[in-house]
Protein backbone atom coordinates (compact mmCIF):
# COMPACT_ATOMS: atom_id res chain seq x y z
CA UNK A 1 0.00 0.00 0.00
CA UNK A 2 1.69 3.24 -1.15
CA UNK A 3 0.96 6.72 -2.35
CA UNK A 4 2.54 9.52 -3.80
CA UNK A 5 4.52 12.20 -1.91
CA UNK A 6 2.66 16.17 -2.00
CA UNK A 7 4.34 17.56 -5.15
CA UNK A 8 6.66 20.15 -4.93
CA UNK A 9 5.53 23.94 -6.76
CA UNK A 10 4.88 23.10 -10.32
CA UNK A 11 8.23 24.08 -12.34
CA UNK A 12 8.40 27.36 -14.21
CA UNK A 13 9.65 25.51 -17.58
CA UNK A 14 6.74 22.41 -17.47
CA UNK A 15 4.17 22.26 -20.18
CA UNK A 16 2.85 23.47 -23.32
CA UNK A 17 1.80 26.77 -21.59
CA UNK A 18 -0.30 29.34 -23.61
CA UNK A 19 1.02 32.96 -24.12
CA UNK A 20 0.02 35.16 -21.02
CA UNK A 21 -3.10 37.78 -21.91
CA UNK A 22 -1.35 40.56 -24.23
CA UNK A 23 -1.19 43.29 -22.34
CA UNK A 24 -0.59 46.17 -24.89
CA UNK A 25 -1.62 46.62 -28.77
CA UNK A 26 2.64 46.10 -29.13
CA UNK A 27 2.14 43.02 -27.48
CA UNK A 28 -0.75 41.74 -29.41
CA UNK A 29 0.80 42.25 -32.71
CA UNK A 30 3.88 40.19 -31.56
CA UNK A 31 1.81 37.46 -30.03
CA UNK A 32 -0.12 37.21 -33.23
CA UNK A 33 3.05 37.22 -35.28
CA UNK A 34 4.39 34.14 -32.86
CA UNK A 35 0.98 32.48 -33.50
CA UNK A 36 1.03 33.08 -37.30
CA UNK A 37 4.70 32.01 -37.48
CA UNK A 38 4.15 28.69 -35.75
CA UNK A 39 1.55 27.81 -37.68
CA UNK A 40 2.79 28.45 -41.15
CA UNK A 41 6.03 26.73 -39.63
CA UNK A 42 3.65 23.44 -39.45
CA UNK A 43 2.57 23.79 -42.34
CA UNK A 44 5.86 23.67 -44.20
CA UNK A 45 6.58 20.77 -42.17
CA UNK A 46 3.64 19.11 -42.58
CA UNK A 47 3.82 18.87 -46.18
CA UNK A 48 7.22 18.46 -46.36
CA UNK A 49 6.94 15.39 -44.10
CA UNK A 50 3.78 14.11 -46.46
CA UNK A 51 5.37 14.66 -49.67
CA UNK A 52 8.21 12.95 -48.30
CA UNK A 53 6.30 9.25 -47.02
CA UNK A 54 5.42 9.24 -50.82
CA UNK A 55 8.54 8.44 -51.59
CA UNK A 56 9.96 6.48 -48.80
CA UNK A 57 9.15 2.45 -48.59
CA UNK A 58 6.88 0.71 -48.38
CA UNK A 59 5.34 2.15 -51.10
CA UNK A 60 1.54 2.52 -50.64
CA UNK A 61 0.23 2.76 -54.63
CA UNK A 62 -3.17 0.72 -54.04
CA UNK A 63 -4.26 3.50 -51.33
CA UNK A 64 -2.78 6.67 -53.78
CA UNK A 65 -4.90 4.72 -56.55
CA UNK A 66 -7.57 4.97 -54.40
CA UNK A 67 -7.30 8.57 -53.93
CA UNK A 68 -6.91 9.41 -57.49
CA UNK A 69 -10.59 7.58 -58.04
CA UNK A 70 -12.03 9.33 -55.12
CA UNK A 71 -10.51 13.05 -55.90
CA UNK A 72 -10.45 12.38 -59.29
CA UNK A 73 -13.26 9.95 -60.78
CA UNK A 74 -15.93 11.19 -58.34
CA UNK A 75 -15.04 14.99 -59.22
CA UNK A 76 -15.86 14.13 -63.00
CA UNK A 77 -19.13 15.22 -63.22
CA UNK A 78 -19.45 18.35 -61.27
CA UNK A 79 -15.84 19.56 -63.38
CA UNK A 80 -17.60 18.10 -66.80
CA UNK A 81 -20.64 20.50 -65.70
CA UNK A 82 -18.46 23.51 -64.84
CA UNK A 83 -16.47 22.94 -67.91
CA UNK A 84 -19.09 22.80 -70.19
CA UNK A 85 -21.07 25.92 -68.96
CA UNK A 86 -18.00 28.38 -68.69
CA UNK A 87 -16.72 27.17 -71.90
CA UNK A 88 -20.39 28.61 -73.33
CA UNK A 89 -20.00 31.92 -71.30
CA UNK A 90 -16.63 32.45 -72.78
CA UNK A 91 -18.22 31.37 -76.05
CA UNK A 92 -20.46 34.13 -75.70
CA UNK A 93 -18.75 37.01 -73.87
CA UNK A 94 -15.80 36.12 -76.50
CA UNK A 95 -18.41 36.63 -79.01
CA UNK A 96 -19.77 39.75 -78.02
CA UNK A 97 -16.28 41.18 -77.75
CA UNK A 98 -14.32 40.15 -80.60
CA UNK A 99 -17.46 40.96 -82.87
CA UNK A 100 -17.12 44.66 -82.11
CA UNK A 101 -13.76 44.41 -83.49
CA UNK A 102 -14.69 42.12 -86.46
CA UNK A 103 -12.43 39.12 -85.27
CA UNK A 104 -15.05 36.55 -84.40
CA UNK A 105 -12.56 34.23 -86.15
CA UNK A 106 -10.45 34.41 -83.19
CA UNK A 107 -13.23 32.89 -80.85
CA UNK A 108 -10.94 29.69 -80.58
CA UNK A 109 -7.90 31.13 -79.64
CA UNK A 110 -10.13 33.19 -77.07
CA UNK A 111 -11.39 30.58 -75.43
CA UNK A 112 -8.70 27.70 -75.52
CA UNK A 113 -5.81 29.90 -74.10
CA UNK A 114 -8.65 31.59 -71.25
CA UNK A 115 -9.11 28.21 -70.35
CA UNK A 116 -5.51 26.30 -70.92
CA UNK A 117 -3.76 29.39 -69.09
CA UNK A 118 -6.02 30.31 -66.45
CA UNK A 119 -9.85 29.22 -66.14
CA UNK A 120 -9.18 25.66 -66.27
CA UNK A 121 -6.70 25.05 -63.63
CA UNK A 122 -8.15 27.56 -61.52
CA UNK A 123 -12.03 26.52 -61.38
CA UNK A 124 -10.95 22.94 -61.22
CA UNK A 125 -9.04 23.37 -58.48
CA UNK A 126 -11.70 24.89 -56.64
CA UNK A 127 -14.36 22.57 -57.60
CA UNK A 128 -12.33 19.38 -56.57
CA UNK A 129 -11.60 21.98 -53.19
CA UNK A 130 -15.27 22.31 -52.48
CA UNK A 131 -16.01 18.26 -53.36
CA UNK A 132 -12.77 16.13 -52.68
CA UNK A 133 -11.21 18.74 -50.40
CA UNK A 134 -14.40 19.34 -47.92
CA UNK A 135 -14.34 15.38 -47.68
CA UNK A 136 -10.66 15.04 -46.82
CA UNK A 137 -10.60 17.63 -44.35
CA UNK A 138 -14.10 15.85 -42.66
CA UNK A 139 -12.99 12.47 -43.19
CA UNK A 140 -9.35 12.89 -41.03
CA UNK A 141 -11.38 15.15 -38.70
CA UNK A 142 -13.96 12.43 -37.66
CA UNK A 143 -10.68 9.77 -37.62
CA UNK A 144 -9.09 12.33 -35.44
CA UNK A 145 -11.68 13.11 -33.10
CA UNK A 146 -12.79 9.61 -32.40
CA UNK A 147 -9.15 8.62 -31.93
CA UNK A 148 -8.54 6.56 -35.10
CA UNK A 149 -5.71 8.23 -35.54
CA UNK A 150 -4.29 7.71 -32.39
CA UNK A 151 -5.51 3.82 -33.34
CA UNK A 152 -3.18 3.84 -36.24
CA UNK A 153 0.00 5.30 -33.82
CA UNK A 154 -0.55 2.46 -31.05
CA UNK A 155 -0.30 -0.06 -33.71
CA UNK A 156 2.98 1.42 -34.93
CA UNK A 157 1.42 2.74 -38.29
CA UNK A 158 2.49 6.20 -39.19
CA UNK A 159 -0.95 8.43 -40.08
CA UNK A 160 1.07 10.69 -42.16
CA UNK A 161 2.47 7.47 -44.14
CA UNK A 162 -1.53 5.99 -44.31
CA UNK A 163 -4.02 9.15 -44.38
CA UNK A 164 -1.62 11.96 -45.46
CA UNK A 165 0.98 10.95 -48.56
CA UNK A 166 -1.64 8.46 -50.57
CA UNK A 167 -4.21 12.20 -50.52
CA UNK A 168 -1.23 14.09 -51.89
CA UNK A 169 0.29 11.54 -54.04
CA UNK A 170 -3.96 11.30 -55.49
CA UNK A 171 -4.89 14.46 -55.48
CA UNK A 172 -1.20 16.06 -57.36
CA UNK A 173 -1.96 13.20 -59.86
CA UNK A 174 -5.79 13.44 -60.58
CA UNK A 175 -5.83 17.26 -60.43
CA UNK A 176 -4.06 18.04 -63.80
CA UNK A 177 -6.03 14.81 -65.39
CA UNK A 178 -9.20 16.69 -64.30
CA UNK A 179 -7.86 20.20 -65.25
CA UNK A 180 -7.24 18.62 -68.93
CA UNK A 181 -10.88 17.14 -68.98
CA UNK A 182 -12.00 20.47 -68.13
CA UNK A 183 -9.82 22.34 -71.16
CA UNK A 184 -11.81 19.61 -73.71
CA UNK A 185 -14.70 19.95 -72.22
CA UNK A 186 -14.42 23.95 -72.29
CA UNK A 187 -13.19 24.50 -75.53
CA UNK A 188 -15.83 22.21 -77.08
CA UNK A 189 -18.86 24.14 -74.62
CA UNK A 190 -17.59 27.51 -76.41
CA UNK A 191 -17.43 25.72 -79.60
CA UNK A 192 -21.05 24.90 -79.24
CA UNK A 193 -22.23 28.50 -78.61
CA UNK A 194 -20.09 30.19 -80.80
CA UNK A 195 -20.02 27.61 -84.19
CA UNK A 196 -23.25 25.98 -83.87
CA UNK A 197 -25.32 28.96 -82.01
CA UNK A 198 -23.43 31.94 -83.12
CA UNK A 199 -22.33 30.59 -86.44
CA UNK A 200 -18.73 30.86 -86.10
CA UNK A 201 -16.81 29.20 -89.19
CA UNK A 202 -15.70 25.56 -86.84
CA UNK A 203 -12.42 25.40 -89.33
CA UNK A 204 -11.73 29.12 -88.26
CA UNK A 205 -12.69 27.87 -84.21
CA UNK A 206 -10.14 25.22 -84.16
CA UNK A 207 -7.54 26.56 -86.74
CA UNK A 208 -7.02 29.47 -84.74
CA UNK A 209 -6.93 27.96 -81.93
CA UNK A 210 -4.15 25.44 -83.13
CA UNK A 211 -2.35 28.37 -84.12
CA UNK A 212 -2.12 30.30 -81.44
CA UNK A 213 -2.22 27.47 -78.89
CA UNK A 214 1.19 26.79 -77.62
CA UNK A 215 3.44 23.79 -75.73
CA UNK A 216 4.40 26.41 -73.21
CA UNK A 217 0.66 27.31 -72.08
CA UNK A 218 0.06 23.98 -71.65
CA UNK A 219 2.87 23.44 -69.56
CA UNK A 220 1.65 26.32 -67.67
CA UNK A 221 -1.22 24.95 -67.33
CA UNK A 222 -0.27 21.88 -65.87
CA UNK A 223 2.52 23.25 -63.63
CA UNK A 224 -0.47 25.68 -62.47
CA UNK A 225 -2.90 22.07 -61.49
CA UNK A 226 0.23 20.13 -60.30
CA UNK A 227 0.63 23.28 -57.57
CA UNK A 228 -3.18 23.17 -56.75
CA UNK A 229 -3.10 19.77 -56.04
CA UNK A 230 -0.73 19.75 -53.80
CA UNK A 231 -2.56 22.71 -52.12
CA UNK A 232 -5.76 21.49 -51.94
CA UNK A 233 -4.30 17.81 -49.88
CA UNK A 234 -2.15 19.63 -47.68
CA UNK A 235 -4.39 21.94 -46.14
CA UNK A 236 -7.52 20.29 -46.35
CA UNK A 237 -5.34 17.06 -44.58
CA UNK A 238 -3.56 19.40 -42.44
CA UNK A 239 -6.92 20.82 -41.03
CA UNK A 240 -8.79 17.97 -40.66
CA UNK A 241 -5.12 15.62 -38.92
CA UNK A 242 -5.26 18.85 -36.25
CA UNK A 243 -9.43 19.10 -36.11
CA UNK A 244 -10.54 20.15 -32.43
CA UNK A 245 -12.90 17.85 -30.50
CA UNK A 246 -16.55 17.27 -31.22
CA UNK A 247 -18.94 18.21 -34.33
CA UNK A 248 -18.42 22.02 -34.06
CA UNK A 249 -13.86 21.48 -34.51
CA UNK A 250 -14.71 18.90 -37.42
CA UNK A 251 -17.09 21.56 -39.07
CA UNK A 252 -14.51 24.59 -38.19
CA UNK A 253 -11.86 22.27 -39.80
CA UNK A 254 -13.52 21.59 -43.26
CA UNK A 255 -14.54 25.24 -43.32
CA UNK A 256 -11.16 26.61 -42.92
CA UNK A 257 -9.45 23.98 -45.05
CA UNK A 258 -12.00 25.10 -48.26
CA UNK A 259 -11.68 28.63 -47.17
CA UNK A 260 -7.67 28.44 -46.86
CA UNK A 261 -7.34 26.27 -50.02
CA UNK A 262 -9.58 28.32 -52.13
CA UNK A 263 -7.38 31.71 -50.86
CA UNK A 264 -4.03 29.97 -51.29
CA UNK A 265 -5.09 28.69 -54.78
CA UNK A 266 -6.01 32.37 -55.80
CA UNK A 267 -2.93 33.75 -54.60
CA UNK A 268 -0.74 31.12 -56.19
CA UNK A 269 -2.22 31.41 -59.79
CA UNK A 270 -1.10 34.86 -59.49
CA UNK A 271 2.45 33.77 -58.43
CA UNK A 272 3.12 31.64 -61.03
CA UNK A 273 1.18 33.77 -63.79
CA UNK A 274 3.67 36.48 -62.87
CA UNK A 275 6.92 33.55 -62.87
CA UNK A 276 5.27 32.32 -66.14
CA UNK A 277 4.43 35.08 -68.51
CA UNK B 1 7.34 -4.63 -15.96
CA UNK B 2 5.62 -1.19 -17.08
CA UNK B 3 7.07 1.47 -14.70
CA UNK B 4 6.29 5.34 -14.36
CA UNK B 5 8.49 7.67 -12.65
CA UNK B 6 8.09 10.81 -11.47
CA UNK B 7 5.90 11.74 -14.41
CA UNK B 8 4.38 15.33 -15.02
CA UNK B 9 2.07 16.62 -17.96
CA UNK B 10 0.37 19.79 -18.13
CA UNK B 11 -1.52 21.20 -20.65
CA UNK B 12 -2.13 24.78 -20.92
CA UNK B 13 -2.19 26.49 -17.26
CA UNK B 14 -3.75 23.33 -16.39
CA UNK B 15 -1.58 20.58 -14.43
CA UNK B 16 -2.52 17.51 -15.31
CA UNK B 17 -0.28 15.28 -13.88
CA UNK B 18 2.06 15.72 -10.84
CA UNK B 19 4.66 13.47 -10.41
CA UNK B 20 2.95 9.66 -11.11
CA UNK B 21 5.22 7.05 -9.73
CA UNK B 22 3.39 3.18 -10.57
CA UNK B 23 4.63 0.11 -11.33
CA UNK B 24 2.85 -2.32 -13.70
CA UNK B 25 3.69 -5.97 -13.05
CA UNK B 26 3.87 -8.06 -15.81
CA UNK B 27 1.34 -10.46 -16.40
CA UNK B 28 -0.97 -9.07 -14.12
CA UNK B 29 -4.18 -6.71 -14.34
CA UNK B 30 -3.83 -3.35 -13.12
CA UNK B 31 -6.57 -0.79 -12.46
CA UNK B 32 -6.42 2.79 -12.58
CA UNK B 33 -9.62 4.35 -10.78
CA UNK B 34 -10.40 7.59 -10.09
CA UNK B 35 -12.91 10.36 -10.96
CA UNK B 36 -13.43 11.75 -14.16
CA UNK B 37 -10.84 14.51 -15.63
CA UNK B 38 -8.31 13.75 -12.70
CA UNK B 39 -5.93 12.38 -15.86
CA UNK B 40 -6.30 8.58 -16.07
CA UNK B 41 -6.68 8.73 -19.83
CA UNK B 42 -3.48 11.28 -19.91
CA UNK B 43 -1.54 8.53 -18.19
CA UNK B 44 -2.68 6.10 -20.36
CA UNK B 45 -1.57 7.70 -23.40
CA UNK B 46 1.61 8.47 -21.93
CA UNK B 47 2.36 4.87 -21.62
CA UNK B 48 2.48 4.22 -25.31
CA UNK B 49 3.93 6.88 -26.48
CA UNK B 50 0.94 9.09 -27.88
CA UNK B 51 1.84 11.88 -24.98
CA UNK B 52 5.04 13.11 -24.26
CA UNK B 53 5.80 13.96 -20.60
CA UNK B 54 7.26 17.30 -19.40
CA UNK B 55 9.03 15.69 -16.84
CA UNK B 56 9.61 11.42 -15.84
CA UNK B 57 9.98 8.86 -17.33
CA UNK B 58 8.24 5.35 -18.05
CA UNK B 59 9.67 2.08 -18.72
CA UNK B 60 9.30 -1.22 -20.49
CA UNK B 61 11.23 -3.91 -19.00
CA UNK B 62 13.97 -1.30 -18.32
CA UNK B 63 14.03 0.44 -21.37
CA UNK B 64 12.86 4.24 -21.28
CA UNK B 65 10.48 5.00 -23.68
CA UNK B 66 9.09 8.31 -23.10
CA UNK B 67 12.14 9.73 -24.54
CA UNK B 68 12.42 7.40 -28.01
CA UNK B 69 12.65 8.59 -31.44
CA UNK B 70 9.50 8.00 -33.19
CA UNK B 71 11.46 4.88 -35.07
CA UNK B 72 12.58 3.23 -31.90
CA UNK B 73 8.99 3.97 -30.23
CA UNK B 74 7.07 2.04 -33.07
CA UNK B 75 9.50 -0.99 -32.91
CA UNK B 76 8.04 -0.88 -28.49
CA UNK B 77 4.60 -0.05 -29.72
CA UNK B 78 4.35 -3.54 -31.68
CA UNK B 79 4.83 -4.80 -27.80
CA UNK B 80 1.51 -3.12 -27.03
CA UNK B 81 -2.18 -3.14 -27.75
CA UNK B 82 -4.48 -0.62 -26.89
CA UNK B 83 -8.39 -0.84 -26.51
CA UNK B 84 -9.37 2.94 -26.58
CA UNK B 85 -13.03 4.25 -25.25
CA UNK B 86 -14.61 5.03 -28.23
CA UNK B 87 -13.01 1.43 -29.75
CA UNK B 88 -11.69 3.62 -32.44
CA UNK B 89 -12.13 1.28 -35.20
CA UNK B 90 -11.78 2.40 -38.43
CA UNK B 91 -15.49 2.68 -39.76
CA UNK B 92 -14.42 2.90 -43.37
CA UNK B 93 -13.97 -1.41 -42.57
CA UNK B 94 -15.69 -4.03 -41.69
CA UNK B 95 -15.53 -5.87 -38.60
CA UNK B 96 -12.98 -8.66 -40.31
CA UNK B 97 -10.73 -6.17 -41.88
CA UNK B 98 -10.59 -4.02 -38.71
CA UNK B 99 -9.38 -7.17 -36.53
CA UNK B 100 -7.16 -8.38 -39.50
CA UNK B 101 -6.00 -4.83 -39.94
CA UNK B 102 -2.66 -5.07 -37.91
CA UNK B 103 -1.60 -8.21 -39.05
CA UNK B 104 -2.06 -7.25 -42.99
CA UNK B 105 -0.24 -3.47 -42.07
CA UNK B 106 2.76 -5.03 -39.99
CA UNK B 107 3.53 -8.45 -40.53
CA UNK B 108 4.16 -10.76 -43.77
CA UNK B 109 1.44 -13.17 -43.04
CA UNK B 110 -0.06 -14.99 -46.08
CA UNK B 111 -3.94 -14.15 -46.09
CA UNK B 112 -5.02 -17.59 -45.33
CA UNK B 113 -3.19 -17.50 -41.92
CA UNK B 114 -4.18 -13.74 -41.26
CA UNK B 115 -7.92 -14.50 -41.87
CA UNK B 116 -7.29 -17.86 -39.79
CA UNK B 117 -5.94 -15.55 -36.92
CA UNK B 118 -8.66 -12.89 -37.60
CA UNK B 119 -11.61 -16.11 -37.48
CA UNK B 120 -9.65 -17.43 -34.00
CA UNK B 121 -9.79 -13.84 -32.35
CA UNK B 122 -13.54 -13.16 -33.31
CA UNK B 123 -14.52 -16.44 -32.30
CA UNK B 124 -12.87 -15.74 -28.58
CA UNK B 125 -14.87 -12.09 -28.51
CA UNK B 126 -17.72 -14.01 -29.94
CA UNK B 127 -18.59 -12.03 -32.59
CA UNK B 128 -17.32 -14.88 -35.65
CA UNK B 129 -21.24 -13.78 -36.91
CA UNK B 130 -20.68 -9.93 -37.51
CA UNK B 131 -17.44 -10.04 -39.82
CA UNK B 132 -19.04 -8.47 -42.37
CA UNK B 133 -20.81 -5.72 -40.24
CA UNK B 134 -19.78 -2.48 -40.26
CA UNK B 135 -18.70 -0.53 -37.20
CA UNK B 136 -21.94 1.89 -37.68
CA UNK B 137 -23.56 -1.26 -37.01
CA UNK B 138 -22.74 -2.51 -33.92
CA UNK B 139 -24.21 -1.48 -30.62
CA UNK B 140 -21.56 -0.13 -27.97
CA UNK B 141 -20.35 -3.81 -26.59
CA UNK B 142 -20.09 -4.83 -30.20
CA UNK B 143 -17.47 -2.42 -30.90
CA UNK B 144 -15.89 -3.13 -27.66
CA UNK B 145 -15.27 -6.88 -28.19
CA UNK B 146 -14.14 -5.33 -31.75
CA UNK B 147 -11.57 -3.51 -30.45
CA UNK B 148 -10.32 -6.00 -28.04
CA UNK B 149 -10.02 -8.26 -30.81
CA UNK B 150 -8.26 -5.98 -33.11
CA UNK B 151 -5.58 -5.61 -29.60
CA UNK B 152 -5.38 -8.98 -29.36
CA UNK B 153 -4.73 -10.09 -32.80
CA UNK B 154 -0.73 -9.12 -32.50
CA UNK B 155 -0.53 -10.96 -29.34
CA UNK B 156 0.74 -8.16 -27.11
CA UNK B 157 2.60 -8.15 -24.40
CA UNK B 158 0.79 -5.23 -22.54
CA UNK B 159 -2.75 -4.19 -23.37
CA UNK B 160 -4.05 -0.83 -22.53
CA UNK B 161 -8.11 -0.48 -21.90
CA UNK B 162 -9.82 2.86 -21.55
CA UNK B 163 -12.68 2.81 -19.47
CA UNK B 164 -13.77 -0.26 -21.26
CA UNK B 165 -16.97 -0.46 -20.15
CA UNK B 166 -17.72 3.09 -20.34
CA UNK B 167 -21.77 3.68 -21.99
CA UNK B 168 -22.37 0.16 -21.43
CA UNK B 169 -25.30 -1.84 -19.32
CA UNK B 170 -24.31 -3.67 -16.79
CA UNK B 171 -24.86 -7.31 -18.38
CA UNK B 172 -22.64 -5.59 -20.94
CA UNK B 173 -20.06 -4.02 -18.75
CA UNK B 174 -19.96 -7.84 -16.38
CA UNK B 175 -19.72 -9.35 -19.93
CA UNK B 176 -16.59 -7.19 -21.39
CA UNK B 177 -14.97 -7.66 -17.66
CA UNK B 178 -15.41 -11.32 -17.66
CA UNK B 179 -14.01 -11.12 -21.39
CA UNK B 180 -10.76 -9.63 -20.22
CA UNK B 181 -10.18 -11.43 -16.89
CA UNK B 182 -10.35 -14.90 -19.11
CA UNK B 183 -8.31 -13.53 -22.08
CA UNK B 184 -5.76 -11.79 -20.02
CA UNK B 185 -5.47 -15.47 -17.93
CA UNK B 186 -5.52 -17.19 -21.23
CA UNK B 187 -2.81 -15.13 -23.26
CA UNK B 188 -0.86 -14.13 -19.85
CA UNK B 189 -0.61 -10.11 -20.91
CA UNK B 190 -0.09 -7.28 -18.75
CA UNK B 191 -3.05 -5.24 -18.85
CA UNK B 192 -3.93 -1.72 -17.70
CA UNK B 193 -7.35 -0.95 -17.19
CA UNK B 194 -8.44 2.43 -16.74
CA UNK B 195 -11.87 2.35 -15.05
CA UNK B 196 -15.56 3.91 -13.25
CA UNK B 197 -16.41 0.21 -12.77
CA UNK B 198 -16.47 0.20 -8.40
CA UNK B 199 -16.46 -2.21 -7.53
CA UNK B 200 -16.65 -4.39 -10.40
CA UNK B 201 -13.04 -3.58 -11.49
CA UNK B 202 -12.02 -5.20 -8.33
CA UNK B 203 -12.96 -9.00 -9.11
CA UNK B 204 -10.30 -8.91 -12.57
CA UNK B 205 -7.58 -6.55 -11.06
CA UNK B 206 -4.50 -7.79 -9.40
CA UNK B 207 -3.33 -4.37 -7.88
CA UNK B 208 -5.37 -1.16 -8.21
CA UNK B 209 -4.22 2.60 -8.32
CA UNK B 210 -6.01 5.88 -7.15
CA UNK B 211 -5.68 8.77 -8.86
CA UNK B 212 -6.81 11.93 -7.31
CA UNK B 213 -5.70 15.47 -8.06
CA UNK B 214 -2.93 14.18 -11.12
CA UNK B 215 -1.78 12.17 -8.34
CA UNK B 216 -1.67 8.29 -7.41
CA UNK B 217 -3.25 8.91 -3.63
CA UNK B 218 -3.12 4.75 -2.91
CA UNK B 219 -2.26 1.96 -4.50
CA UNK B 220 -2.42 -2.01 -3.48
CA UNK B 221 -4.53 -4.85 -3.93
CA UNK B 222 -8.25 -4.92 -4.08
CA UNK B 223 -8.40 -5.76 -0.65
CA UNK B 224 -5.80 -3.25 0.73
CA UNK B 225 -7.32 -0.56 -1.22
CA UNK B 226 -10.70 -1.59 0.20
CA UNK B 227 -9.14 -1.57 3.88
CA UNK B 228 -7.80 1.89 3.48
CA UNK B 229 -8.39 4.94 5.56
CA UNK B 230 -7.55 7.31 3.32
CA UNK B 231 -10.34 9.71 3.09
CA UNK B 232 -10.16 9.97 -0.73
CA UNK B 233 -10.25 6.43 -0.70
CA UNK B 234 -13.12 5.85 1.28
CA UNK B 235 -15.20 8.71 -0.41
CA UNK B 236 -14.67 7.39 -3.57
CA UNK B 237 -15.16 3.64 -3.09
CA UNK B 238 -18.16 4.70 -0.77
CA UNK B 239 -19.18 7.13 -3.27
CA UNK B 240 -20.33 9.67 -0.31
CA UNK B 241 -20.89 13.45 -1.23
CA UNK B 242 -18.96 14.19 1.90
CA UNK B 243 -15.10 14.44 1.62
CA UNK B 244 -11.81 15.30 0.07
CA UNK B 245 -13.44 14.92 -3.37
CA UNK B 246 -15.44 17.96 -4.62
CA UNK B 247 -18.24 17.41 -7.54
CA UNK B 248 -17.99 20.67 -8.61
CA UNK B 249 -14.27 20.26 -9.26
Amino acid sequence: MGGAPVPPAVPASLGDREMSQPRSPVAWVGASAMRGTQFMGRMVLFLGVGLGWIFLPPAKLRRSIQQVYDIGVQSLFVVFITAAFTGMVLGLQGYYTLSKFGSETLLGSAVALSLIRELGPVLTALMVTGRAGSSMAAEIGIMRISEQIDALDTMAIDPMKFLVAPRLAGSIVAVPLLTAFFDVVGIYGGYIIGVKLLGVNPGAYFGEMRSSVEMVDIIGGLIKSLCFGCIIAWVCCYMGYFAERGAAGVSRATTTAVVLSSALIFMWDYLLTSVLL
Amino acid sequence: MLSIRGLWKQFGDQLVLRGIDLDMPSGKTTAIIGRSGCGKTVLLKHCIGLLKPDRGSIYVDEQEISRLRKKELNVARRRFGMLFQSAALFDSLNVFDNVAFPLREKTTLREEEIRRRTRERLRQVDLEEMAHKYPAELSGGMKKRVGLARALVMDPAIILFDEPTTGLDPLMEHAIHRLIRDTQRQFGFTAVVVSHSIPQIFDIAHQVALMYDGQIVAQGTPEELRASAHPVVQQFLGATIEGPLVLDN
